[in-house]
């Protein structure tokens, strides 16, 4: 079974990211870029369905920048086996809607059983590309998926939802987004890293796959979070209460 | 030009001369993985090392697991095959953590590995490479003695020629990982080569041998140190260096680790700026964060320079390294200049942290009295002082 895992170059988790001061988005010059968190994950499920023999190979894609190239090597040196630049520098970020349909051609050209994605980017947390990807290709879809059991062409998955957990199955091929739970993913080791230098990737465009990536939203404004307002300490609960009264809050 | 390029761009505080671009996508990823592992596997454990000074020997076993054990020697001796500049890099990240950590890993890589596979034969290379690169064989190096300290060439250590091989006959001080290691490589005169140092390779539980640790260390206290004691170690002519003699022998070996420690150093140095940097905006006196304050602020800029030009000047070194062309010398003055600014660095970071700063879980005087040792160790910050001032003046004025 070949399994296919997009992988998205985002801000790194740890950087504090700065609104442009125009309002456009967010601040990418001079960051540190990372692979988003949660794609992280779907690599290590991927790879930990190879190592059990469930999975015969996997193969990353990325689409975007040029130096998602790195991310893709990042997956490779992780143990996943041959990765896809889909190079599509817009100077913005390819909406949900353009990806699915360009991971629907790739799944067209590949035919993998299994397609594992994050659940979302964390940079614009949207949560839709898995979705749009089921949909188009008219294939279940378990999304946020904190185990992943495949058996008899079928994927039994868990998902947590709100207050619980729910297990269900869908027939292969399928795709599943994952969810932070599903596994801690492993380090590269250094030998690793070298080895994935010599592991096949293919650089293609957008163009390639006669997939308009144009933007269809228009960002309106993008703003930091409110900064938190100093609290005040209160000596007594009926002050406390007469405080929350008097700022309208009970 | 960029229409940007008249006003700049975001200035990176933590990477202020970005010199992550300056890597090639291997060296971000050991950067990172290095990086990685020390924060959640190292980080948790060393403030119990460090204050009751115990050595987990598995450190070396998870280190090997990941590659950290011999980052330049090449893969078919079990190594990773990677640059001087990866090297550099991974002792950073581990330094990041705790000088002791960085002092096990480098000693195994630069002072064990390194002159076994520089120095000695297929046999000792197949032999022991490997198992040192995974970790199962912990190595020490012994140069160092009582009365030989910054004049390694004084050394009292004698190999005496027997009919089957050598009787080593000596003490060793202030050994990194000597009390837990499997395999020494030692530093003797010998006399059936005109009284000239040769290398030896030991092993753990050879008649004779002992490695008592030196207890009672204010500093570097997550890594254990002991002696050497050679009281008439025979051992056969397989345990010889065959490819190295005289002091080129040891330096060569020094050359590669004080080059890790101008690297590491910054680690540590990073670390102090990131945590002093964070408590400034924290900790609120007068009503205002310390870090608001001019003081606070001019100092946490002098750490942040000396950093980025520290890193700069690291990465410069590495490349010549890489590309075959890099001079004793500059190693001794990054060397020198990183390690006295470490030190600096740290000590402001814990005079910052006000009486915060002498508690354990606040790191910075863990790194500050981590540094007295390391500003101290493979050439003091004077000695490399004359080594400069020599090819300066052509004059060498050590003695």
């Amino acid at each position: 079974m070949k399994v296919l895992v997009p992988v998205k170059r985002v801000i790194d988790y740890n950087v504090k990211v700065k609104v442009k001061a125009d309002g456009t988005g967010v601040d990418l010059a001079n960051v540190k870029m990372s692979m988003n968190p949660f794609d992280e994950i779907s690599v290590e499920a991927a790879i930990r369905l190879k190592e059990a023999g469930v999975a015969s190979e996997v193969v990353i894609v990325s689409i975007g920048e040029k130096k998602s190239v790195d991310t893709i090597r990042n997956a490779l040196a992780m143990g996943a086996d041959r990765g896809i630049l889909i190079e599509e520098d817009q100077g913005v970020d390819i909406e949900p809607l353009a990806v699915a349909k360009i991971l629907a051609k790739v799944v067209e050209e590949e035919a993998p059983e299994l397609v594992i994605l994050g659940k979302q980017a964390i940079d614009n947390d949207m949560n839709a590309t898995g979705q749009m990807l089921a949909a188009l290709l008219g294939w279940g879809q378990a999304t946020f998926a904190s185990e992943i059991e495949i058996a008899d062409g079928k994927a039994v998955v868990t998902r947590e939802v709100d207050g619980g957990l729910q297990t269900i199955s869908t027939a292969l091929p399928a795709i599943v987004t994952t969810d932070l739970r599903l596994n801690e993913p492993r380090y590269a080791s250094l030998p690793n890293i070298m080895k994935a230098k010599k592991k096949p990737l293919d650089e293609k465009t957008a163009a390639d796959y006669g997939v308009d990536t144009s933007p269809r939203l228009t960002v309106v404004t993008t703003e930091e979070p409110a900064a938190r307002e100093a609290g005040i300490k209160v000596g007594s609960v009926d002050e406390l209460v007469a405080k929350l009264k008097e700022g309208g809050l009970v | 030009m960029s229409p940007t390029s008249h006003k700049g761009l975001s200035f990176n505080w933590a990477d202020p001369f970005l010199l992550e671009d300056q890597l090639t996508d291997e060296e971000r990823m050991i950067s990172d993985s290095a990086h990685q592992f020390a924060q959640d596997r190292l980080l948790p454990r060393v403030e119990e090392a460090y204050l009751n000074e115990h050595t987990d020997p598995e450190i070396f076993r998870e280190m090997g697991e990941l590659g950290l054990l011999g980052v330049t020697v090449p893969e078919e001796y079990g190594g990773v095959g990677a640059s001087y500049v990866s090297y550099g890099l991974v002792a950073r990240a581990v330094e990041g953590v705790d000088s002791g950590y960085r002092s096990m890993m480098s000693v195994q890589s630069s002072l064990v590995m390194y002159p076994i596979y520089a120095y000695g034969s297929e046999e000792q290379k197949k032999k022991y490479l490997p198992k040192l690169a995974s970790g199962e064989y912990i190595g020490c190096f012994g140069l160092t003695e009582p009365d030989a300290g910054s004049d390694p060439a004084g050394m009292k250590t004698r190999a005496i020629k027997t009919d089957s091989g050598y009787r080593l006959i000596g003490s060793k001080m202030w050994i990194s990982n000597s009390p837990i290691a499997d395999v020494f490589v030692v530093w003797a005169k010998s006399e059936a080569h005109d009284g000239k140092v040769r290398g030896f390779i030991l092993e753990k539980g050879m008649k004779g041998l002992s490695a008592p640790k030196i207890g009672g260390k204010l500093s570097l206290r997550a890594s254990i140190t002991g002696e050497i004691v050679m009281d008439n170690v025979e051992v056969g002519e397989d345990a010889l260096l065959p490819n190295v003699q005289g002091m080129g022998g040891p330096f060569g070996c020094l050359n590669r680790a004080r080059y890790g420690i101008a690297w590491g150093v910054m680690g540590a140095a990073e670390d102090c700026l990131h945590r002093t940097r964070q408590y400034g905006l924290d900790r609120i006196q007068f009503n205002r964060p310390l870090a608001a304050t001019q003081l606070y602020q001019k100092k946490l800029a002098d750490m942040e320079t000396e950093i980025a030009l520290g890193l700069q000047a690291c990465l410069r070194v590495g490349r010549l390294f890489d590309e075959g062309r890099f001079a004793p010398e500059m190693i001794s003055l990054i060397k020198r200049n990183n390690c006295g600014k470490a030190l600096d660095i740290a000590r402001n970071a814990r005079d910052m942290h006000g009486g915060n700063g002498i508690q354990i879980e606040y790191h910075v005087m863990r790194h500050a009295q981590n540094l007295e040792t390391v500003n101290t160790y493979e050439g003091t910050h004077d000695v490399h002082a004359l080594i400069l001032g020599r090819a300066i003046t052509d004059l060498q004025a050590f003695a």
